[in-house]
């Protein structure tokens, strides 16, 4: 093995410590995570989804919301608000027990994933070694609360769009785990703590140039993007929830709170998405390749941070994540949507083949070199 | 779960006569059913509320059956309660997209009934006026197709440009979408000062930006997708049912009564029919488009040719027809209008019939929707332009 692709073995004590850990008592850092969890998931898809607003607005002669709060930035927290006062009416039809338990089960996976994230040196709750793998699992329980409230509703377009949910799901989980299966080999760990570090130390070959994963991998990165567009519906994907056809797929007999809930689960699954993606190509909380965070002395700049550093790995961070949501908000605006037949084409025909074949290189190049 | 709870489960919400039929394929252990599903009235594709009742068998749509006369109003009867002024208040409701159009028939049609000159200067203003009024209600289709597929954007171009064009007319008539500015014998008012240039500038402006539908909608490849090859026409199918305007011309037939049997002065300018070749949804959507770059080019063309004179001709305190019948057609923006006018001499009609576009479209859609996929039915039922209110009258 080349020298310069030095693999993070030497790191395999990967867990390093979130900035959380003070103390030595337990519950104080396990309150602190749960507040750093809770406080991420309902503030940053706000963030997300005002700049969705925003920046949709503006590509289509509009200016968006303007009258809650400055700019309008309180405009999702008043639908909130208006959401929770709203009648909470259950069809006489529908499986009563499932259709209150969808939006949960929907939402509380799409939280968890935040558990694993990390979002700046030291910033993030723990730092699991399957952390990856633990990241894609749950992220995939969320589609069964579209299910369940697809089937629950007793609804003919709920049920169609249930439907395609999962047909959806089924077909582009597939080459998103495969291209993130292609992101470990390379760094050689399931920590995502580990994988960020990895992209530190990761040099072209022969060269002391050091380059994300985003650059030899820039097939996978494409294949993830698109894949964690269909898994979110986010349009050109939303064929589940087709609003011109299937009215609005499996949310369509939900009303209030709930259907709040499955808002904030499309809106939380754009941002730990966004934040899978930086975290597995973009080299997480690094400025630029090869440029360390000031202020910090860790290795490749990525650790023992003073303040100010943190502070800007977490800038850094965001500021990736949501320059993502700002692409998967134009594409939302720029294109129609697929149709059911031809999304399910580009996944097994196109997607799967392709991510294999980057799997095999990547493969073969890191064993080679 | 019994197959009864089963049944009961899919099917909470059959309405009355939506029988559901058990189909029993294999060896009998899996009973697959086809599955009704009501699109409208309300649903927001319809944009309306014409309903369509779809047999799916999963995706695919066995057979679709439109239902119509939610929105019925009778305006088929009200007109012969009302005299020639009030009608034409009236008929600028039933395709509320093209009022001016709609009036302009009526109008049409007691002018000829009374053999009547119409000064030429009113003669060109309602051609401008209906070339205007035809770019409106094409904006409006070219938006709401593309909601349809699911792209939001282009709705809000169009609606762009449409401000522009009702401010225009809204100058002249007092009215943004039932304009009432006909009258027989010519027009309420003449153009107020200014006019024209204000019309040559926002022409040459919906021309400047009309590369942006192009590229934003045309030439999008899931647009293509979508579209190409989805729900073709043929045109032994269009003529016999008698489909107009850009669906017909879609399927590569150039009728259009301004062209085959021109009215006002189309006879004396240039008149581009687009056509399509397959008359699939694509076909369809073209034609709409390039319409609006022909109604640019006639409305250049009147811009030259409006002469000076007076806008209206002297009439009776109360227009009454003459005894007898006769028969309007004109090219609407969907197709052709045609009112057939009936008079026993008094001050209203004893009879008038619309013949109106959308009715005879939407007759098409049981044809194309057979064997398509939901998505494609909803691209088709977008395809094939219609008005609500222009079906049910």
């Amino acid at each position: 093995m080349n020298s310069a692709l030095v693999s993070p073995a030497n790191h395999a004590v990967a867990q390093s410590a979130s900035v959380m850990d003070v103390g030595d008592g337990f519950l104080l850092p396990v309150l602190l995570k749960i507040a750093f969890v809770l406080g991420l998931f309902f503030v940053v898809p706000l963030v997300g989804g005002y700049m969705e607003h925003k920046v949709m607005g503006r590509m289509q002669h509009r200016r968006g919301p303007v009258e809650a709060g400055p700019f309008g930035s309180l405009q999702l927290v008043a639908d909130g608000i208006k959401f929770i006062q709203k009648e909470d009416t259950i069809p006489r039809a529908a499986d009563k027990w499932v259709f209150a338990a969808a939006p949960g089960v929907a939402l509380v996976p799409a939280m968890l994933i935040f558990l694993v994230l990390p979002f700046g040196p030291g910033v993030f709750a723990v730092d699991l070694e399957l952390g990856l793998l633990y990241a894609l699992a749950i992220t995939s329980v969320s589609v069964l609360g579209v299910l369940m409230g697809g089937w629950a509703s007793a609804n003919k377009f709920s049920l169609f769009g249930g439907l395609r949910a999962g047909a959806q799901l089924i077909a582009y989980e597939l080459p998103l785990i495969i291209v993130a299966i292609t992101v470990a080999v390379q760094a050689g760990t399931l920590s995502l703590v580990g994988i960020v570090e990895a992209q530190s130390t990761f040099m072209l070959a022969g060269t002391d140039i050091n380059l994300w994963y985003v650059f030899p991998q820039f097939v996978g990165f494409g294949i993830f993007f698109v894949a964690a567009m269909a898994e979110l519906s986010r349009p050109p994907f939303d064929m589940p929830i087709g609003d011109s056809e299937l009215v609005f797929g499996y949310m369509t007999e939900y009303s209030g709170i709930k259907f709040a809930m499955f808002l904030l689960t499309e809106y939380g699954g754009m941002i730990t998405m966004s934040a899978l993606m930086v975290v597995l190509y973009l080299g997480g909380w690094q400025l630029l390749p090869g440029v360390p965070l000031p202020g910090c002395d860790g290795a490749g700049g990525l650790f023992d941070c003073g303040f100010l550093g943190t502070v800007l790995g977490v800038a850094v961070t965001m500021g990736k994540i949501l320059a993502l949501v700002f692409v998967m908000v134009w594409a939302r605006v720029a294109y129609p949507r697929l149709r059911e037949d031809q999304l399910q084409r580009i996944s097994w025909l196109v997607l799967v083949p392709l991510s294999l074949l980057n799997l095999a290189v990547v493969t073969v190049f890191k064993v080679v070199f | 779960m019994s197959e009864l709870e089963t049944k009961e489960r899919i099917q909470p919400g059959s309405a009355p006569g939506e029988d559901v039929a058990f189909e029993i394929i294999g060896d009998g252990d899996f009973p697959t059913t086809d599955m009704s599903l009501s699109i409208g009235p309300a649903h927001p594709a319809t944009h309306g509320v014409f309903r369509i009742v779809l047999e799916m068998d999963g995706e695919r749509v066995k057979r679709a059956t439109p239902v119509i006369g939610y929105m019925h109003r009778g305006f088929e009867k009200l007109a012969e309660y009302r005299d020639y002024r009030q009608i034409k208040a009236l008929v600028n409701r039933h395709d509320w997209l093209s009022g001016f159009s709609n009036e302009l028939g009526v109008a049409l049609a007691v002018e000829t009934m009374l053999e009547m000159e119409v000064p030429d200067r009113a003669q060109w203003i309602r051609m401008l006026m209906a070339e205007w009024n035809r770019i409106l209600n094409h904006l409006m289709f070219i938006g709401s197709y593309a909601l349809e597929l699911g792209a939001i954007t282009p709705m809000f171009y169009a609606f762009r440009e449409r401000d522009d064009i009702q401010a225009l007319m809204e100058s002249a008539t007092g009215g943004r979408l039932h304009f009432t500015y006909n009258q027989v014998g010519g027009l309420k008012i003449d153009l107020p000062k200014g006019f024209l240039q204000e019309s040559r500038r926002i022409s040459t402006q919906v021309r400047e930006r009309l590369p942006d539908y192009d590229d934003l909608v045309l030439g999008n490849e899931i647009f293509h997708g979508r579209t190409k090859g989805v729900g073709p026409l043929s045109t032994d199918v269009a003529l016999s049912i008698g489909v107009t305007g850009p669906t017909l011309h879609a399927t590569g037939v150039p009728e259009d009564s301004r062209v085959t049997e021109p009215y006002l002065k189309y006879g004396e300018i240039d008149v581009k029919v687009p056509v399509g070749e397959n008359g699939d949804a694509f076909d369809r959507f073209y034609c709409l488009l390039r319409r609006i770059d022909a109604s640019l080019d006639i409305i250049d063309q009147v811009h030259d040719h409006i002469p000076a004179g007076p806008v209206n001709s002297k009439l009776p305190k109360m227009v009454k027809a003459p005894e007898g019948a006769t028969y309007v057609r004109t090219e609407n923006p969907l197709g052709q209008l045609g009112y057939w006018l009936e008079s026993d001499g008094g001050r209203t009609p004893w009879r008038l019939k619309m013949r109106t576009p959308s009715f005879s479209n939407v007759q098409a859609i049981p044809h194309l929707m057979e064997g398509a996929l939901l998505p494609d039915a909803i691209s088709i039922l977008g395809s094939v332009f219609f008005v609500v209110g222009d079906i049910d009258r």
